[in-house]
Order: C-alpha cells, then structure tokens, then sequence
C-alpha cells in the first residue's frame, strides 16, 4: 500500500492498458474502503472551503468527506444526496479537475482532495448496501410533465416528485438517461449503474415513458392542455451531429460520432451478432476532433479490433477540451494523436467506401484580442493518410423538434431554448434546462440547471394553487 | 410492450402486421413512418405505415422477411407482443389537388404507397397506379390500390403478371401515350426509385421519392440516414423521408443502404443455423 502524504492523492487502481483495450469493462475500478479513508484523511476541513464553490450543486464537500473519515459512509451519502441525486454518475464522469478539486487549496501545493473519487466510492458503497428512499412530501396533486430522461431530466423530475408532485417523464429512445444511456460508453461508466440510479429516481415516484417523441405524438402545448398537465420541462439535449461538409462525406465507412455511439453503446454492437445491431470498423480509424466525445469513439473503435486509431485535430495539444483523465486514459491505450491537422477531403473505392483522407497540415497564429491562437492551413502542405473508418466528432447542435412544433417558444439563432433567470421559456409554464439550453456542455451543469428549474416550477406550481 | 393483434403472409417472405398502438393510430399521417424493436438485443428498424385505424387504435406494417430482425418480427404471431415502438415519425407527404397524380410502387413499397393513394384521392386528384413486383405471386395490395385509383397498371420482372418488365417502363409508356401528370410519387427499391426519376426528368415532371437509407434513431441525431439532394446533405428521417426525386443522388443511397451487407449477412447465417439447432 502506498505511503500517505497530505500533498499526494491516493491513486485510483485501474485496468491495466493492455488489458483493457480489449474489453468494455470498466477502466478504473473505484477506491476499496481503505483507499477511501486514506484520501478523505487529506482534507483539512477548511473553515471556508474553497471548493464548494466549484460545486454547481453546492454539495457540502468537508461534510460528506468527514463523514467518510468517521466510517459513516450511510450518513455521507444521505448528504451528498440532499444534492444531488446521481452521485455514482457523477463521480465518473464530472470535470472535478474544472470544478471542485480545481478550487480546493491542497491544488496550491499538490493533488487536490479526489472529491470525485470519494463520490463514486460512497455511490458505489451505496448501491452495495441498499438505497435508501428518502421521505416523499405529501401529494400537491399537481402533475409536471419531463421531456427527456437526460441528466437534466432526471433530476428535475427526481426533487420535484420529492416535493411531493406527480412526474412523468417522456423519453424518444427506448432506454432512458440520455448521452448516459447512449452516448457515454461501458468502459467509462456502466449501464448497470445508469440503470440503478434511474432506478433510484422511479423508486421515488417518477413514471418514465419511452418511446414517446414529444413533438410528433404530443406537442408541449397538448400536453398542458389535453394530457393535463400543469408545467412542462424540457430536456432535450443535443442531437444532430455537425459535419464538416468537405467532399466524400458520404461515403461508407464515415460515421458522426453520434451513430457510432449509439450503436456501440446504446445498441450494444460490440455484442453483434448477439445483440442485432451491426458496427463495422476498419483496420485505421481516424476521429475528427479532440472532445470528451473523440476521446470516447477513439477508445471504442480501439476495443473494436482496430489497429491504428488516429485522434486528427486541427489545433495543437494544450488546446484540445476533452477531460485531462480521458486523453491520459487515451494515450497510455495508445490512441495516436496528429495535432495542426485538418481533414479537407475524403476518397473512396469504386463501392463507395472510404480509402483515403486528404488533410492539411495547420499553424497557430499569434493570439488574437480574445487570447486565443486560430489554426491556419499551411498552403500546399496537403496530404494523404490511408483509414478506412472515419468518425467525425466535431459537435452536435440543439435538438430541434420541439422548437419546431411549439408556437410562442423562443429560441436563440443557434437553436437553443431562451430561458429566464428561473428557467422559464418565454410560455408560462413551460421550463428548459441542459444543453438545449446551454448548447453542449457537461452532465452536471444540466443536473444543477435541472435543480434551480424544480425549485421554479415547484414556486409555480404552488402559487398556482 | 405492443401487442400484435394480427399477422399473416400476403406473399412468400412478405408479412402484414398489425399492432395495437392507438395514440400512434391518432396521429399517423401518410408518409410518415415508425421505429420498431422486437425484443431487448433487437435492432430499431424503419417501417412505413401501411395503414391505420383509430377507431380499432392500429396500425398497419408491411414488410420483406430479409434479415434477422424482420425474420423476427416475421415469426410473430397475433398475441405476440414488440417491445418498442416509436412514432409516427417523418414529415407527412403533402398532400393536395395537383390534379393528376401518378403513383409508382414497387415491391413491399407498394403498401407504403397506398396511404399516399388513398389521401391523394381524398384531396380529388386523379389518380394513376402502377405497382409492379419480381413476379406475380410477390404483387400485394391490389386490391387497395384498385380502391383508391382511377386506374391501375401493373408489371412484373417476369410476365407472370401485367406488362412484363418495370414499373419505370410502364410510367414511360403511359408518358409516351400522352398521359399527363402534374406530380409523380415513387415508393420501392432505390433502384426504382432511381429509374422513376430519369423517367420523369425529361418532362419535368414533379417527382417525389420516399427515401429508405439505414437508420438508427430516427429523430435526427445520429446522421446514419443522411442522402445528398441538391448537393446537400440531409436527415432522412427528419428533412424527409420525402424528397425531390430529381434532386436525389440515388447511387450514394443505394451504397449507403449495403454499408452494413456483410454483417447482415452473418448473422442471418448464424441465426439461421441457431434455429436449425433448436429444432
Ligand atoms: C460521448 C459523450 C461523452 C460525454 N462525456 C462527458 C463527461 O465525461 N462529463 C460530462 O460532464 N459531460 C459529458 N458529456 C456531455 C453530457 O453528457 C451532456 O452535457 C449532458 O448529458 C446533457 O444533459 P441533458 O439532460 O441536457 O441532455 P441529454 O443527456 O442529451 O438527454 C436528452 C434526452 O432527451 C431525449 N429527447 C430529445 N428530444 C426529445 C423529444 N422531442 N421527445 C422526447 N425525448 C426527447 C433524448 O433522446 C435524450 O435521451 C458527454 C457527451 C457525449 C455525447
Ligand atoms: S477545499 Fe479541499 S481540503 Fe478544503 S474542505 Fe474542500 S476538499 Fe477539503
Ligand atoms: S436515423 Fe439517425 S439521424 Fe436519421
């Protein structure tokens, strides 16, 4: 075991690298008790903890973290979970480097408090030990409909139906959770456990429909007035991939990062032919983009038998915003980056698949008034690689349907909801919060705006009586 | 869960369901399509509406047992039950009084094609069928389509039934006869899709084709469907699936649709040989 310095984190044991890239495990394998109680000893319980602040849910860190140095790991949960309702999500998948951990101040001298280490592991304990259902308010006998089970649906729906009111929550998929069911992969966060902290969220009340694509079968206007509900929430998230519309886009064997993830992860492709649906992936793979979402399609199409995984990104590698953790996790898997390079073309064989990517080779200005460097193309620097599967991850826009089919919504120029300082959209009544609203953005900044959305709605609701 | 509540083979390989989806039933526009899932390893597969009833709350698909997962749904019984299903997606056809209308359908497409008929012909348009299929005993809904249209021409590959050949070669025929159509709607194999739109071009003709390229999700997040019309790239499932048939690049779709062949393939054989064992 390794020795204990306040300045050091307690490393998390993980998959080995040659090991992993050949399962959809999970790769890191949680802090057993022990590694836990050696990490929370680390926290100074500042008077005025710093990293509170970083929290977008405001979770009382020193608290749940002394809680885990008493042994009272049923007690720190219970706190964590005042709020925030998918503690094992979170301890995965949240930026902590950007949030919590960044603010706390053993970062000024060493690692920071592994804050989300410490989440996961009581989650975790949790699942092990039995949940625990909170005590639900008496019933209000009002009734809110949640327009998509993403994060920012979820918790929503979970705080309302605490407070006591009726949630159905209306999912298009077929499995509930959002990028977490279909975007987000195994081996970074299991279903298993999106499926038990959704499980959580049913178990304290809230009904969830799939196969229900609000705009088509009902419109939001519908729904507050024949389907009787009295407020509407939507959580609709991002959904059609951007491509780069240079020529041969089409061509197979080119994927949005969208379709390669869902199937591999929602429709479990790396279980074909068990599971119906196919996947292909060739010999050298090339993901457009450097996002948490390329680093996740470079690891999948690695564990997918491909030889050679290119992560090709047109700026260098201080500016790539994928988590720190994941391109660490990418490197040592052995995923190639080719940094100042920008895909222009693709060129296919006479059946129409892709062959060969044509790039340029990108500079860095010097930065300009907002600090920031631009990528250029160096003139005549073309190129050209052999791949024979690309998969373009370079973003996603708004989900569009219910802004097309509910009149009076406004809507930003980028196809985002407008919302007011409470969450509402410009329709009384109807709320939206996460990246509908926010554009692409991270799990808990659509939980924390699911929290201030239920706290307006349940005004609402109430003053409305 | 959804129920079946009929299910039986109007031609070798081609099954008609119909499932008890009553708020589907409610909504359902022609053209418009839905997502289905047999079971839990199941695939989303796109089926157009064939029909529905609101007052029996159903609706009604129709489809080629090719691979595993409609093999699937094929051995479905009345009773069985699909676990997911999702709609009415897709933009309805838009549906008023061109005048003359000319309804191509080709294959199992030929279902797909008689809720456009029939809606066509409620907004008072004369309304010309042709549906053609590999052989005779492959037409399927005759019938319907004879309900719904001023004429009906058919055509098989072989002669087995009709004029022997394409439906293509029947639509140019009927041009060449002097026919005239204010608007043209083909609904089968890209293939004939493709023939229907060279066929029209020259007379510049309205031409609208209902796309069938792979899909996964259906509601425009994944890009699987995408098809280039007028240089354009577009999501099948949420631009179309209609489009200006002269405007589509059939060729792309028609590779498009085989990306996945070999895999396909596969796993019918794999099935195919699992079920041999059960046995
Ligand atoms: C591959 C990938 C990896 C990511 N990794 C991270 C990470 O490590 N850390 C992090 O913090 N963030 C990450 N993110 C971002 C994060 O997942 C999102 O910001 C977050 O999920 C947004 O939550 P949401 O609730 O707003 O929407 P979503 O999670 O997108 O959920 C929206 C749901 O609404 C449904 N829906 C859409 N339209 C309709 C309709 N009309 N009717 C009914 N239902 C509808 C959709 O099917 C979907 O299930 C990642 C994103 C992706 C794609
Ligand atoms: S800032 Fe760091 S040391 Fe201080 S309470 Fe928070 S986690 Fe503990
Ligand atoms: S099927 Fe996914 S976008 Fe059309």
């Amino acid at each position: 075991m390794n020795k204990w310095n306040r300045f050091k984190a307690v490393p998390i044991p993980k998959q080995p690298p040659q090991v992993r890239i050949y399962n959809f495990n999970e790769v890191a394998l949680g802090y057993s008790e022990e590694q836990a109680l050696m990490e929370a000893e680390r926290c100074l319980q500042c008077a005025n903890p710093q990293c509170v602040l970083g929290c977008p849910v405001e979770i009382d860190i020193p608290t749940f973290i002394r809680l885990i140095k008493e042994g009272k790991f049923r007690e720190a949960i219970v706190k964590i979970k005042e709020k925030n309702n998918l503690p094992a999500i979170c301890g995965r998948v949240c930026p902590q480097e950007d949030q919590c951990q960044k603010y706390c101040v053993l970062s000024k001298r060493g690692d920071p408090v592994q804050i989300g280490r410490l989440e996961r592991f009581l989650a975790d304990w949790e699942r092990e030990h039995n949940v625990e259902i909170p005590e639900k308010k008496p019933s209000t006998g009002k009734c809110v409909a949640v327009v998509g089970s993403g994060p920012a649906g979820l918790t929503v729906a979970g705080d309302l139906a605490k407070l006591g009111h009726e949630v159905v929550i209306f999912e298009a998929l077929h499995e509930p959770g959002g990028v977490l069911m279909y975007g987000i992969p195994e081996f970074r966060l299991p279903k298993s456990i999106v499926q038990a902290e959704i499980e959580y969220i049913k178990r304290l009340g809230v009904t969830i429909k799939t196969n229900i694509l609000v705009g088509r079968l009902y419109t939001v206007q519908e729904l507050l007035s024949d389907e009787g509900f009295d407020a509407v929430f939507i959580g609709t998230g991002a959904g059609p991939p951007i491509f780069m519309g240079i020529p041969g886009e089409n061509l197979c064997g080119i994927y949005s990062a969208n379709e390669f993830l869902i199937r591999v992860n929602l429709m479990r492709s790396y279980l074909f032919p068990r599971w119906d649906t196919p996947i292909k992936v060739g010999d050298r793979v090339a993901v457009i983009g450097a996002g948490n979402v390329a680093m996740d399609a470079s690891r999948c199409a690695l564990r997918l038998g491909a030889k050679e995984v290119h992560i090709v990104y047109r700026r260098s590698r201080t500016e790539m915003p994928a988590r720190k953790e994941e391109i660490e996790n990418a490197e040592e898997e052995g995923i190639i980056f080719d940094f100042l390079t920008l895909p222009v073309a693709y060129h296919g064989d006479e059946s129409g698949w892709v062959k060969k990517m044509e790039c340029i080779r990108m500079q860095l200005t010097e930065p300009d008034e907002t600090g920031r460097r631009r990528p250029v193309p160096i003139e005549g620097s073309n190129f050209m690689m052999d791949i024979d599967t690309v998969i373009v991850a370079i973003g996603r826009r708004p989900n569009p349907l219910i802004q097309q089919t509910t009149p009076g919504l406004r809507v930003a120029e980028d196809g985002t909801i407008i919302v007011d300082e409470n969450m509402q959209t410009s329709i009384k009544g109807v709320y939206a919060g996460g990246d509908i609203v926010t554009g692409e953005a991270t799990v808990i900044s659509a939980m924390g705006a699911g929290k201030k959305a239920a706290k307006s709605i349940h005004k609402y609701l109430m003053g409305n009586k | 869960m959804y129920r079946i509540v009929e299910s039986r083979e109007i031609a070798p390989a081609v099954k008609l369901i119909r499932i008890l989806a009553p708020e589907i039933a409610r909504k359902a526009q022609p053209g418009q399509f839905v997502i289905l899932r047999v079971d839990a390893m199941g695939e989303r597969i796109p089926l157009t509406l064939a029909d529905w009833n609101i007052t029996e709350g159903t609706i009604t698909l129709v489809f080629l047992e090719v691979g595993v997962s409609t093999r699937k749904l094929g051995e479905l019984k009345e009773g069985d039950a699909i676990l997911d299903l999702l709609g009415p997606l897709g933009n309805p056809t838009d549906v008023r009084n061109y005048g003359t209308v000319c309804i191509v359908g080709g294959g199992v497409g030929i279902a797909a094609a008689y809720p456009i008929a029939r809606a066509l012909k409620r907004a008072r348009n004369k309304v010309i069928s042709i549906i053609g299929a590999r052989t005779a005993k492959l037409l399927i809904f005759e019938e319907e389509m004879r309900r719904c249209s001023d004429e009906v021409h058919i055509s098989t590959d072989d002669g087995t039934k009709g004029y022997k050949g394409f439906v293509s070669d029947v639509l140019r025929k009927l041009l060449q006869e002097g026919y005239g159509f204010d608007m043209v709607y083909a609904v089968g194999p890209a293939v004939m899709m493709r023939a229907v739109a060279e066929v029209t071009r020259p007379y510049n003709i309205k031409t609208i084709a209902s796309l069938n390229p792979i899909m996964v999700d259906g509601m425009g997040m994944c890009g699987a469907c995408r098809v280039t019309v007028g240089g354009k790239t577009m999501f099948a499932c949420v631009n179309g699936p209609e489009f200006d048939a002269h405007k589509v690049d059939f060729t792309e779709l028609i590779r498009r649709q085989m990306a996945f062949i070999q895999e396909e393939r596969m796993a019918l054989e794999l099935w195919e040989a699992n079920k041999r064992g059960d046995e």
